[in-house]
């Protein structure tokens, strides 16, 4: 016979478990929410409830050209740091993924070192070292900054899809007479595909809202879409940003969707 | 019998990482490399430790630095005592709720971190969410302060970094066997003995992995420290910030990113080896 634990304890630990992860779903979800509303509002104000609903913000939107510029500069960044990120980052993960070596091992840490580290000192320290070299600041520079804060993204997930390989499979397309590149293009590359893809869409993610490196690494000509946001938001309330935001939110949730269905992304985000 | 041996196909040659390391030792070790010489330039254009003497000699500065590893802690508790709840329950529950938690999780965690902080500025304001339920239902006359005011900073940030604790945790809760829990309960241990003696252990690597990625973030989350905290309340982002850009003295801004580094990294560390101790305790 099992003795009762008594039936306090269940009731304490299940209310106070629950009650706990209520507030934290709500703390989660509530913001996003609140901007998705407050962007339908037909007022000034970011008041909540809006006292009336329309797509004024929306429309006005349509006229901001500096907001456009922004967004022309970050999604050209993005795109080509992600190429970047996804080309070195693979490489890199295929040669340190399954090596017992202690360089291997050292390789792993150093790449995906950016992640802890503080991306406002790399930013500085990015910013003084192209200026030691005497490049201006320009495009190029933002995508070598954001590329070496993108791609740790990129080596874990596709490490990750790596260890969980079957090595039997290599083996036996090896026996089968495959040579490695063979053996690479058919069956490694396929398997790992999800792993390679959910990196790069969060080394994409990770450079459009990208702003501790931008900062440093922009200037007048190529303005960022978050840090014209931030300087929007310091300066005055705007409820363009709102309905910037909202259609940023939907475009996010849309694009998580998608990589939920083609590569499982929940799975691999850790 | 042949006995081919056939070569090794699972792994790849360690010179594939080459394209990336020559990389991160251009883009990132040389610039980091670049601060800490640049950090040695005192103002009279001797080299020397002068910039860290200065940093450190002075009280104001120390209390920058302090008080923001205070928020970081402070932040990384908020998170682990909401996050490892909302943890345990999605691991315990699966099926639909499950799949909520996640979507829950993931969306704040790659939405903007300008929107989200909007957000709390939307909630917090003098005619936000919370002020205008509090004075609907008569319970305050004049507005709250609390944006601008660090209970509002630590709510922000906690939302902002939570993903960052509750996916290593998810990771970390999944993979305990759910009939150690049975076992527990058969042998007569109540639900808090249960969690404090098998789940809480068991569950230490990611509840450490995820304490170190929820400080780190919250402490260089320049955006919402400078957006919700304002000008009154300074952290060291926007500190390096002010010194490197506004007034443009490189030298000691890059002595305060050095000290920021090694106080970050000293942290991790530490986190670190609480992990192997934990470990360590967790197979006894």
């Amino acid at each position: 016979m099992s003795r009762s634990p008594g039936a306090l304890d269940r009731l304490s630990f299940e209310g106070l478990l629950h009650a706990l992860s209520a507030l934290a779903l709500v703390l989660l979800l509530a913001p996003t929410l609140i901007v998705l509303v407050v962007s339908f509002t037909d007022g000034l104000s970011l008041r909540f409830p809006p006292p009336g609903y329309s797509f004024r913000w929306y429309r006005e939107l349509m006229e901001a050209w500096q907001l456009h510029y922004a967004l022309k500069n970050s999604l050209t960044v993005a795109v080509l740091a992600t190429i970047l990120a996804v080309g070195l980052g693979v490489l890199a993960a295929l040669a340190v993924a399954r090596s017992p070596r202690l360089s291997a091992r050292l390789l792993d840490s150093l790449f995906l070192s950016p992640l802890i580290l503080p991306a406002l000192a790399f930013g500085l320290s990015s910013l003084m070292f192209f200026s030691l070299l005497g490049w201006p600041v320009s495009v190029a520079t933002l995508v070598l900054g954001h590329t070496v804060v993108c791609v740790p993204y990129v080596v874990r997930n596709t490490v990750a899809a790596l260890t969980q390989l079957q090595p039997a499979l290599l083996e036996g397309s090896a026996s089968l007479g495959a040579s490695r590149f063979y053996t690479f293009r058919r069956i490694t590359l396929p398997l790992i595909r999800p792993g390679i893809l959910s990196g790069g869409f969060l080394a994409f993610m990770a450079s459009f809202d990208n702003i501790p490196v931008s900062l440093f690494l922009r200037d007048a000509a190529t303005d960022m879409l978050p840090i014209r946001m931030w300087q929007d938001l310091e300066g005055r309330l705007d409820v363009t940003i709102a309905a910037l935001s909202g259609i940023l939110i939907v475009a996010t949730i849309g694009g998580i969707a998608v990589m939920e269905r083609v590569t499982g992304l929940s799975r691999r985000l850790v | 019998m042949f006995a081919v041996a056939l070569p090794d196909v699972t792994t790849y040659p360690l010179r594939l990482a080459s394209p990336l390391a020559l990389f991160f030792a251009a883009f990132f070790a040389a610039p980091l490399v670049a601060l800490l010489w640049l950090s040695l330039q005192g103002a009279d254009g001797t080299f020397g430790l002068s910039q860290y003497a200065a940093f450190l000699g002075d009280g104001f500065s120390l209390g920058v630095l302090l008080g923001t590893l205070w928020l970081g802690l402070k932040v990384t508790a908020a998170c682990l005592v909401l996050g490892l709840p909302l943890a345990l329950v999605a691991t315990r529950a699966g099926g639909w709720v499950r799949g909520l938690i996640i979507l829950a999780v993931l969306t704040p965690l790659l939405t903007s971190v300008v929107i989200r902080t909007f957000a709390w500025i939307v909630i917090l304001g003098r005619q936000g969410v919370i002020n205008s339920l509090l004075s609907s239902l008569g319970l305050i006359e004049t507005p709250l302060r609390m944006l601008y005011a660090e209970g509002g900073l630590v709510a922000a940030l906690a939302q902002v970094q939570m993903p960052l604790m509750v996916l290593p945790l998810m990771t970390a809760l999944a993979r305990i066997d759910p009939s150690l829990w049975d076992a527990s309960e058969a042998l007569g241990a109540g639900r808090w003995r249960t969690f404090l003696r098998v789940t809480l252990p068991l569950c230490l690597p990611g509840l450490i992995a995820g304490s170190v990625l929820t400080f780190a973030a919250a402490i260089s989350g320049f955006i919402t420290q400078s957006l919700i905290g304002g000008g009154q309340m300074l952290f060291m982002p926007g500190y390096i910030y002010q010194q490197a850009i506004a007034l443009q003295n490189w030298p000691f801004a890059a002595a305060m990113s050095v000290i920021f580094l090694v106080a970050v990294l000293a942290v991790v560390l530490g986190f670190n080896a609480l992990g192997r101790l934990a470990r360590g305790y967790a197979q006894t």
